[in-house]
Protein backbone atom coordinates (compact mmCIF):
# COMPACT_ATOMS: atom_id res chain seq x y z
CA UNK A 1 0.00 0.00 0.00
CA UNK A 2 3.00 2.27 0.49
CA UNK A 3 3.63 2.18 -3.24
CA UNK A 4 5.02 5.48 -4.52
CA UNK A 5 6.70 6.34 -7.79
CA UNK A 6 9.11 9.04 -9.01
CA UNK A 7 7.31 11.51 -11.30
CA UNK A 8 8.70 14.60 -13.06
CA UNK A 9 7.28 18.05 -12.33
CA UNK A 10 5.80 19.68 -15.47
CA UNK A 11 4.29 22.76 -13.80
CA UNK A 12 3.52 24.15 -10.34
CA UNK A 13 0.41 26.04 -9.22
CA UNK A 14 -0.02 26.82 -5.52
CA UNK A 15 -0.36 23.62 -3.48
CA UNK A 16 -0.53 21.49 -6.63
CA UNK A 17 1.80 20.35 -9.41
CA UNK A 18 1.28 18.53 -12.68
CA UNK A 19 3.68 15.57 -12.70
CA UNK A 20 4.36 12.96 -15.36
CA UNK A 21 5.74 9.47 -15.87
CA UNK A 22 5.90 8.20 -19.45
CA UNK A 23 2.69 9.45 -21.05
CA UNK A 24 0.75 9.65 -17.79
CA UNK A 25 0.12 13.06 -16.26
CA UNK A 26 -1.36 13.72 -12.85
CA UNK A 27 -2.22 16.69 -10.70
CA UNK A 28 -0.78 16.05 -7.24
CA UNK A 29 -0.79 17.89 -3.92
CA UNK A 30 2.67 19.24 -3.04
CA UNK A 31 1.85 20.87 0.30
CA UNK A 32 4.03 18.36 2.23
CA UNK A 33 7.14 19.72 0.44
CA UNK A 34 8.96 23.02 0.23
CA UNK A 35 9.97 24.90 -2.95
CA UNK A 36 8.94 22.43 -5.63
CA UNK A 37 10.34 23.38 -9.04
CA UNK A 38 9.68 22.37 -12.63
CA UNK A 39 11.97 19.54 -13.79
CA UNK A 40 12.41 18.01 -10.33
CA UNK A 41 11.39 14.43 -9.59
CA UNK A 42 8.86 13.88 -6.82
CA UNK A 43 7.95 10.66 -5.03
CA UNK A 44 4.19 10.44 -5.38
CA UNK A 45 1.88 8.43 -3.11
CA UNK A 46 -1.93 8.60 -2.94
CA UNK A 47 -2.15 11.92 -4.76
CA UNK A 48 0.46 13.62 -2.58
CA UNK A 49 4.16 14.21 -3.25
CA UNK A 50 5.86 12.90 -0.10
CA UNK A 51 9.47 13.78 -0.96
CA UNK A 52 11.73 15.08 -3.69
CA UNK A 53 13.90 12.48 -5.38
CA UNK A 54 17.53 13.40 -4.91
CA UNK A 55 19.05 12.82 -8.35
CA UNK A 56 22.61 13.18 -7.05
CA UNK A 57 22.05 10.45 -4.46
CA UNK A 58 20.40 8.19 -7.07
CA UNK A 59 23.47 8.54 -9.27
CA UNK A 60 25.79 7.97 -6.29
CA UNK A 61 24.04 4.70 -5.38
CA UNK A 62 24.32 3.52 -9.00
CA UNK A 63 27.98 4.53 -9.09
CA UNK A 64 28.63 2.73 -5.83
CA UNK A 65 26.96 -0.39 -7.17
CA UNK A 66 29.22 -0.19 -10.22
CA UNK A 67 32.27 -0.11 -7.94
CA UNK A 68 31.43 -3.13 -5.82
CA UNK A 69 30.30 -5.45 -8.62
CA UNK B 1 10.94 5.36 -16.55
CA UNK B 2 13.73 7.32 -14.97
CA UNK B 3 15.11 6.16 -11.59
CA UNK B 4 13.19 2.89 -11.89
CA UNK B 5 14.72 1.00 -14.85
CA UNK B 6 18.32 1.64 -13.71
CA UNK B 7 17.59 -0.22 -10.50
CA UNK B 8 16.30 -3.27 -12.39
CA UNK B 9 19.44 -4.08 -14.40
CA UNK B 10 19.52 -7.92 -14.62
CA UNK B 11 23.31 -8.19 -15.06
CA UNK B 12 23.91 -6.14 -11.93
CA UNK B 13 21.34 -8.21 -10.04
CA UNK B 14 23.21 -11.39 -10.96
CA UNK B 15 26.49 -9.92 -9.73
CA UNK B 16 25.08 -8.82 -6.37
CA UNK B 17 23.60 -12.30 -5.88
CA UNK B 18 27.13 -13.67 -6.39
CA UNK B 19 28.40 -11.23 -3.75
CA UNK B 20 25.66 -12.35 -1.34
CA UNK B 21 26.56 -16.01 -1.90
CA UNK B 22 30.25 -15.25 -1.26
CA UNK B 23 29.45 -13.23 1.89
CA UNK B 24 27.17 -15.94 3.28
CA UNK B 25 30.13 -18.33 3.30
CA UNK B 26 31.67 -16.24 6.09
CA UNK B 27 28.61 -16.83 8.28
CA UNK B 28 28.27 -20.25 9.87
CA UNK B 29 24.76 -19.91 11.25
CA UNK B 30 21.23 -19.36 9.98
CA UNK B 31 20.47 -15.73 9.22
CA UNK B 32 16.90 -14.46 9.25
CA UNK B 33 16.27 -11.10 7.60
CA UNK B 34 12.82 -9.56 7.91
CA UNK B 35 11.27 -7.05 5.54
CA UNK B 36 8.41 -4.97 6.88
CA UNK B 37 6.82 -3.62 3.74
CA UNK B 38 4.27 -5.16 1.38
CA UNK B 39 5.95 -3.56 -1.63
CA UNK B 40 9.25 -5.23 -0.64
CA UNK B 41 7.38 -8.53 -0.27
CA UNK B 42 6.20 -8.16 -3.87
CA UNK B 43 9.68 -7.32 -5.21
CA UNK B 44 11.19 -10.32 -3.40
CA UNK B 45 8.48 -12.61 -4.84
CA UNK B 46 8.31 -11.15 -8.33
CA UNK B 47 12.06 -11.24 -8.96
CA UNK B 48 12.52 -14.65 -7.30
CA UNK B 49 14.95 -13.17 -4.77
CA UNK B 50 14.11 -15.66 -2.00
CA UNK B 51 15.06 -18.59 -4.24
CA UNK B 52 18.38 -16.95 -5.15
CA UNK B 53 19.52 -16.81 -1.52
CA UNK B 54 22.17 -19.19 -0.17
CA UNK B 55 20.90 -21.91 2.19
CA UNK B 56 21.69 -20.09 5.43
CA UNK B 57 19.97 -16.82 4.46
CA UNK B 58 16.23 -16.74 5.14
CA UNK B 59 14.01 -13.86 4.08
CA UNK B 60 10.79 -13.53 6.07
CA UNK B 61 7.97 -11.02 5.80
CA UNK B 62 6.80 -9.05 8.81
CA UNK B 63 3.64 -6.98 9.44
CA UNK B 64 4.35 -4.56 6.59
CA UNK B 65 0.95 -4.47 4.92
CA UNK B 66 -1.40 -1.96 6.59
CA UNK B 67 -4.45 -3.58 5.00
CA UNK B 68 -3.55 -7.01 6.42
CA UNK B 69 -3.22 -5.71 9.97
CA UNK B 70 -6.50 -3.75 9.97
CA UNK B 71 -8.75 -5.43 12.58
CA UNK B 72 -12.01 -7.23 11.75
CA UNK B 73 -13.99 -4.70 13.84
CA UNK B 74 -12.74 -1.86 11.68
CA UNK B 75 -14.13 -3.50 8.53
CA UNK B 76 -17.38 -4.40 10.32
CA UNK B 77 -17.87 -0.77 11.41
CA UNK B 78 -17.13 0.49 7.88
CA UNK B 79 -19.71 -1.95 6.49
CA UNK B 80 -22.33 -0.88 9.04
CA UNK B 81 -21.72 2.76 8.12
CA UNK B 82 -22.09 2.04 4.39
CA UNK B 83 -25.63 0.77 5.03
CA UNK B 84 -26.84 4.19 6.20
CA UNK B 85 -28.76 6.30 3.70
CA UNK B 86 -27.06 9.52 4.78
CA UNK B 87 -23.52 8.20 4.29
CA UNK B 88 -20.99 7.66 1.49
CA UNK B 89 -17.97 5.59 2.55
CA UNK B 90 -14.78 6.38 0.65
CA UNK B 91 -11.72 4.14 0.75
CA UNK B 92 -8.43 3.12 -0.85
CA UNK B 93 -9.13 0.17 -3.16
CA UNK B 94 -6.85 -2.04 -1.07
CA UNK B 95 -9.46 -2.37 1.69
CA UNK B 96 -12.35 -3.47 -0.53
CA UNK B 97 -11.81 -7.22 -0.28
CA UNK B 98 -10.63 -7.49 3.32
CA UNK B 99 -12.98 -9.88 5.14
CA UNK B 100 -14.94 -8.52 8.07
CA UNK B 101 -16.92 -10.86 10.29
CA UNK B 102 -19.64 -11.54 7.74
CA UNK B 103 -18.89 -9.61 4.57
CA UNK B 104 -16.49 -7.34 2.68
CA UNK B 105 -16.83 -3.77 1.42
CA UNK B 106 -16.74 -5.18 -2.12
CA UNK B 107 -19.75 -7.45 -1.47
CA UNK B 108 -21.60 -4.63 0.26
CA UNK B 109 -21.00 -2.32 -2.68
CA UNK B 110 -22.38 -4.99 -5.02
CA UNK B 111 -25.45 -5.14 -2.76
CA UNK B 112 -26.00 -1.41 -3.02
CA UNK B 113 -23.75 -0.16 -0.23
CA UNK B 114 -22.61 3.41 -0.77
CA UNK B 115 -18.88 2.84 -1.12
CA UNK B 116 -16.54 4.77 -3.42
CA UNK B 117 -12.90 3.85 -4.15
CA UNK B 118 -10.47 6.77 -4.17
CA UNK B 119 -6.89 7.29 -5.32
CA UNK B 120 -6.24 10.08 -2.84
CA UNK B 121 -7.85 11.04 0.51
CA UNK B 122 -8.13 14.56 -0.92
CA UNK B 123 -10.69 13.29 -3.45
CA UNK B 124 -13.08 12.64 -0.54
CA UNK B 125 -13.33 16.39 -0.01
CA UNK B 126 -14.54 16.89 -3.58
CA UNK B 127 -17.25 14.30 -2.95
CA UNK B 128 -18.15 16.10 0.29
CA UNK B 129 -18.58 19.38 -1.61
CA UNK B 130 -20.61 17.67 -4.33
CA UNK B 131 -22.99 15.96 -1.87
CA UNK B 132 -23.53 18.46 0.97
CA UNK B 133 -26.54 16.49 2.30
CA UNK B 134 -24.48 13.30 2.76
CA UNK B 135 -21.85 12.43 5.36
CA UNK B 136 -18.63 11.48 3.61
CA UNK B 137 -16.49 9.02 5.57
CA UNK B 138 -12.91 8.24 4.59
CA UNK B 139 -11.45 4.93 5.81
CA UNK B 140 -8.20 6.23 7.20
CA UNK B 141 -5.72 3.34 7.20
CA UNK B 142 -2.02 3.32 6.45
CA UNK B 143 1.43 3.65 7.93
CA UNK B 144 3.56 6.79 8.18
CA UNK B 145 3.78 6.97 4.35
CA UNK B 146 0.06 7.64 4.00
CA UNK B 147 -0.85 9.42 7.25
CA UNK B 148 0.62 12.88 6.41
CA UNK B 149 -1.60 13.05 3.31
CA UNK B 150 -4.66 12.20 5.41
CA UNK B 151 -3.60 14.71 8.08
CA UNK B 152 -3.21 17.40 5.42
CA UNK B 153 -6.67 16.55 4.06
CA UNK B 154 -8.20 17.00 7.54
CA UNK B 155 -6.38 20.29 8.04
CA UNK B 156 -7.71 21.50 4.71
CA UNK B 157 -11.26 20.35 5.58
CA UNK B 158 -11.10 22.33 8.83
CA UNK B 159 -9.78 25.41 7.08
CA UNK B 160 -12.47 25.19 4.38
CA UNK B 161 -15.13 24.45 7.03
CA UNK B 162 -16.25 21.27 5.30
CA UNK B 163 -18.73 19.97 7.85
CA UNK B 164 -19.80 16.68 6.23
CA UNK B 165 -16.37 14.97 6.10
CA UNK B 166 -15.29 12.36 8.66
CA UNK B 167 -12.66 9.67 9.01
CA UNK B 168 -12.61 6.23 10.62
CA UNK B 169 -9.15 6.21 12.15
CA UNK B 170 -7.05 3.06 11.74
CA UNK B 171 -3.57 4.50 11.14
CA UNK B 172 -0.57 2.65 12.52
CA UNK B 173 3.13 3.24 13.21
CA UNK B 174 6.06 1.04 12.17
CA UNK B 175 8.78 1.50 14.86
CA UNK B 176 6.51 0.35 17.76
CA UNK B 177 5.54 -2.89 15.98
CA UNK B 178 9.23 -3.63 15.27
CA UNK B 179 10.02 -3.13 18.95
CA UNK B 180 7.02 -5.33 19.87
CA UNK B 181 8.37 -8.18 17.70
CA UNK B 182 11.85 -7.78 19.18
CA UNK B 183 10.52 -7.81 22.75
CA UNK B 184 8.31 -10.85 22.15
CA UNK B 185 11.32 -12.82 20.87
CA UNK B 186 9.09 -15.34 19.08
CA UNK B 187 11.38 -15.10 16.09
CA UNK B 188 15.12 -14.60 16.01
CA UNK B 189 15.70 -11.72 13.61
CA UNK B 190 19.28 -10.97 12.51
CA UNK B 191 18.52 -7.90 10.43
CA UNK B 192 15.68 -5.69 9.23
CA UNK B 193 15.08 -4.51 5.68
CA UNK B 194 13.25 -1.32 6.64
CA UNK B 195 10.38 0.11 4.59
CA UNK B 196 11.55 2.78 2.14
CA UNK B 197 8.50 4.98 1.93
CA UNK B 198 7.65 4.88 5.63
CA UNK B 199 11.27 5.96 6.11
CA UNK B 200 10.83 8.85 3.65
CA UNK B 201 8.63 10.35 6.36
CA UNK B 202 10.25 9.17 9.61
CA UNK B 203 13.91 9.16 8.48
CA UNK B 204 16.80 6.88 9.39
CA UNK B 205 16.85 8.22 12.96
CA UNK B 206 13.59 6.47 13.83
CA UNK B 207 15.33 3.06 13.72
CA UNK B 208 18.37 3.95 15.83
CA UNK B 209 16.93 2.16 18.88
CA UNK B 210 17.11 -1.18 17.06
CA UNK B 211 20.92 -1.45 16.82
CA UNK B 212 21.41 0.43 20.09
CA UNK B 213 18.97 -1.51 22.25
CA UNK B 214 18.55 -4.82 20.41
CA UNK B 215 21.93 -5.11 18.62
CA UNK B 216 20.35 -5.77 15.24
CA UNK B 217 21.40 -4.01 12.01
CA UNK B 218 18.84 -2.22 9.80
CA UNK B 219 19.03 -1.24 6.15
CA UNK B 220 16.45 1.14 4.71
CA UNK B 221 15.78 -0.13 1.23
CA UNK B 222 14.30 1.11 -2.02
CA UNK B 223 11.82 -1.00 -3.96
CA UNK B 224 13.59 -2.20 -7.07
CA UNK B 225 15.34 -5.58 -7.17
CA UNK B 226 18.81 -3.98 -7.12
CA UNK B 227 17.80 -2.03 -3.99
CA UNK B 228 16.63 -5.16 -2.16
CA UNK B 229 19.64 -7.28 -3.18
CA UNK B 230 22.07 -4.53 -2.26
CA UNK B 231 20.31 -4.11 1.11
CA UNK B 232 20.64 -7.84 1.81
CA UNK B 233 24.35 -7.64 0.95
CA UNK B 234 24.77 -4.63 3.28
CA UNK B 235 23.05 -6.49 6.14
CA UNK B 236 25.36 -9.49 5.68
CA UNK B 237 28.34 -7.13 5.64
CA UNK B 238 27.14 -5.59 8.92
CA UNK B 239 26.84 -9.05 10.49
CA UNK B 240 30.25 -10.25 9.25
CA UNK B 241 32.05 -7.06 10.31
CA UNK B 242 29.99 -6.81 13.52
CA UNK B 243 29.00 -3.24 12.62
CA UNK B 244 25.53 -3.02 14.08
CA UNK B 245 24.10 0.19 12.64
CA UNK B 246 21.30 1.69 10.54
CA UNK B 247 22.31 2.03 6.87
CA UNK B 248 20.35 4.03 4.32
CA UNK B 249 20.37 2.31 0.93
CA UNK B 250 17.48 4.46 -0.33
CA UNK B 251 19.35 7.77 -0.07
CA UNK B 252 17.70 9.09 -3.20
CA UNK B 253 14.50 9.42 -1.17
CA UNK B 254 15.25 9.08 2.55
CA UNK B 255 16.95 11.68 4.74
CA UNK B 256 18.23 11.19 8.29
CA UNK B 257 15.41 13.25 9.75
CA UNK B 258 12.85 12.20 7.13
CA UNK B 259 10.34 14.69 5.77
CA UNK B 260 10.03 16.93 8.84
CA UNK B 261 7.12 18.90 7.41
CA UNK B 262 5.14 15.70 6.80
CA UNK B 263 6.11 14.31 10.20
CA UNK B 264 4.94 17.47 11.93
CA UNK B 265 1.71 17.31 9.98
CA UNK B 266 0.96 13.86 11.45
CA UNK B 267 1.35 15.09 15.03
CA UNK B 268 -0.51 18.33 14.40
CA UNK B 269 -3.64 16.26 13.78
CA UNK B 270 -3.06 12.96 15.60
CA UNK B 271 -1.92 11.68 19.00
CA UNK B 272 -0.25 8.32 19.61
CA UNK B 273 -2.36 5.55 21.20
CA UNK B 274 -2.35 1.78 21.68
CA UNK B 275 -3.69 -0.05 18.66
CA UNK B 276 -4.95 -3.48 17.65
CA UNK B 277 -3.08 -5.28 14.87
CA UNK B 278 -5.09 -8.04 13.24
CA UNK B 279 -3.80 -11.46 14.26
CA UNK B 280 -1.26 -9.92 16.65
CA UNK B 281 -3.31 -8.08 19.29
CA UNK B 282 -2.92 -4.76 21.07
CA UNK B 283 0.48 -3.19 20.47
CA UNK B 284 1.42 -0.34 22.83
CA UNK B 285 1.71 3.12 21.29
CA UNK B 286 1.49 1.76 17.74
CA UNK B 287 -1.56 3.63 16.52
CA UNK B 288 -2.98 7.10 16.09
CA UNK B 289 -6.13 8.89 17.23
CA UNK B 290 -7.43 12.36 16.38
CA UNK B 291 -6.34 15.17 18.68
CA UNK B 292 -9.10 16.74 20.72
CA UNK B 293 -9.40 19.83 18.51
CA UNK B 294 -10.02 17.59 15.47
CA UNK B 295 -12.50 15.20 17.10
CA UNK B 296 -15.31 16.71 15.00
CA UNK B 297 -13.85 14.68 12.14
CA UNK B 298 -14.08 11.38 14.06
CA UNK B 299 -16.95 9.39 12.57
CA UNK B 300 -17.37 7.41 15.79
CA UNK B 301 -18.16 10.65 17.60
CA UNK B 302 -20.83 11.40 15.00
CA UNK B 303 -22.47 7.97 14.73
CA UNK B 304 -22.82 5.22 17.30
CA UNK B 305 -21.93 1.92 15.63
CA UNK B 306 -22.11 -1.44 17.33
CA UNK B 307 -20.68 -4.59 15.82
CA UNK B 308 -20.49 -8.17 17.02
CA UNK B 309 -17.25 -9.98 16.42
CA UNK B 310 -17.45 -13.43 14.87
CA UNK B 311 -15.52 -16.28 16.47
CA UNK B 312 -12.03 -16.40 15.01
CA UNK B 313 -11.22 -18.96 12.34
CA UNK B 314 -8.66 -20.96 14.27
CA UNK B 315 -7.11 -22.61 11.25
CA UNK B 316 -6.03 -19.31 9.64
CA UNK B 317 -2.38 -18.62 10.45
CA UNK B 318 -2.29 -14.96 9.35
CA UNK B 319 -1.38 -13.82 12.88
CA UNK B 320 1.70 -16.04 12.95
CA UNK B 321 2.56 -15.22 9.33
CA UNK B 322 2.44 -11.49 10.10
CA UNK B 323 4.97 -12.02 12.89
CA UNK B 324 7.22 -14.09 10.64
CA UNK B 325 6.96 -17.16 12.90
CA UNK B 326 5.11 -19.22 10.27
CA UNK B 327 5.22 -19.32 6.47
CA UNK B 328 2.14 -19.35 4.23
CA UNK B 329 3.06 -22.95 3.30
CA UNK B 330 2.56 -23.92 6.97
CA UNK B 331 -1.10 -22.89 6.85
CA UNK B 332 -3.58 -25.73 6.09
CA UNK B 333 -5.85 -23.28 4.27
CA UNK B 334 -3.16 -21.79 1.96
CA UNK B 335 -3.87 -22.43 -1.72
CA UNK B 336 -6.81 -24.70 -0.83
CA UNK B 337 -9.66 -23.01 1.01
CA UNK B 338 -7.79 -19.68 0.97
CA UNK B 339 -6.86 -18.22 -2.43
CA UNK B 340 -6.70 -14.65 -3.82
CA UNK B 341 -10.16 -15.23 -5.42
CA UNK B 342 -11.57 -16.52 -2.14
CA UNK B 343 -9.42 -15.16 0.68
CA UNK B 344 -10.03 -16.37 4.25
CA UNK B 345 -7.34 -14.34 5.97
CA UNK B 346 -6.21 -10.76 5.38
CA UNK B 347 -2.71 -11.75 4.18
CA UNK B 348 -4.34 -13.35 1.13
CA UNK B 349 -6.55 -10.33 0.40
CA UNK B 350 -4.18 -7.50 -0.30
CA UNK B 351 -1.97 -8.05 -3.35
CA UNK B 352 0.87 -7.02 -1.04
CA UNK B 353 -0.09 -9.50 1.66
CA UNK B 354 2.47 -12.23 2.39
CA UNK B 355 0.12 -15.11 1.47
CA UNK B 356 -1.03 -13.43 -1.73
CA UNK B 357 2.58 -12.77 -2.82
CA UNK B 358 3.57 -16.37 -2.03
CA UNK B 359 0.51 -17.66 -3.91
CA UNK B 360 1.35 -15.61 -6.98
CA UNK B 361 5.11 -16.01 -7.11
CA UNK B 362 6.38 -18.74 -4.82
CA UNK B 363 4.04 -21.73 -4.90
CA UNK B 364 6.02 -24.95 -4.97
Amino acid sequence: MCLAIPMKVESVKGDFAVVSIGKIKKNVNISLLKNVKKGEYLIVHAGFAIEKLDEKEAKKTLEFLKEII
Amino acid sequence: MKYIEEFRNPEKQRKIVELIIESAKFINFKITLMEVCGTHTITIGKYGIRKLMPKNIHLVSGPGCPVCVTPVDYIDIAIELSKRNDVIVTTFGDLMRVPGSFSTLEKEKANGGKIVVLYSPFDALNIAKKYPDKNIIFLSVGFETTTPSIAQTIKFAKRERIKNFYILVGNKLIPPILEFLLKKKEININGFICPGHVSVIIGTEAYKFIPEKYKIPCVISGFEPLDILYSIYLLLKCIIENKIVVINEYKRAVKDKGNTKAKEMIYEIFDVCDSEWRGIGIVPKSGLKLKEEFLDFDVLKKFKVEVKRKIKNNKCLCGEILKGTKLPFDCPLFGKKCTPENPVGPCMVSSEGTCSAYFKYERK
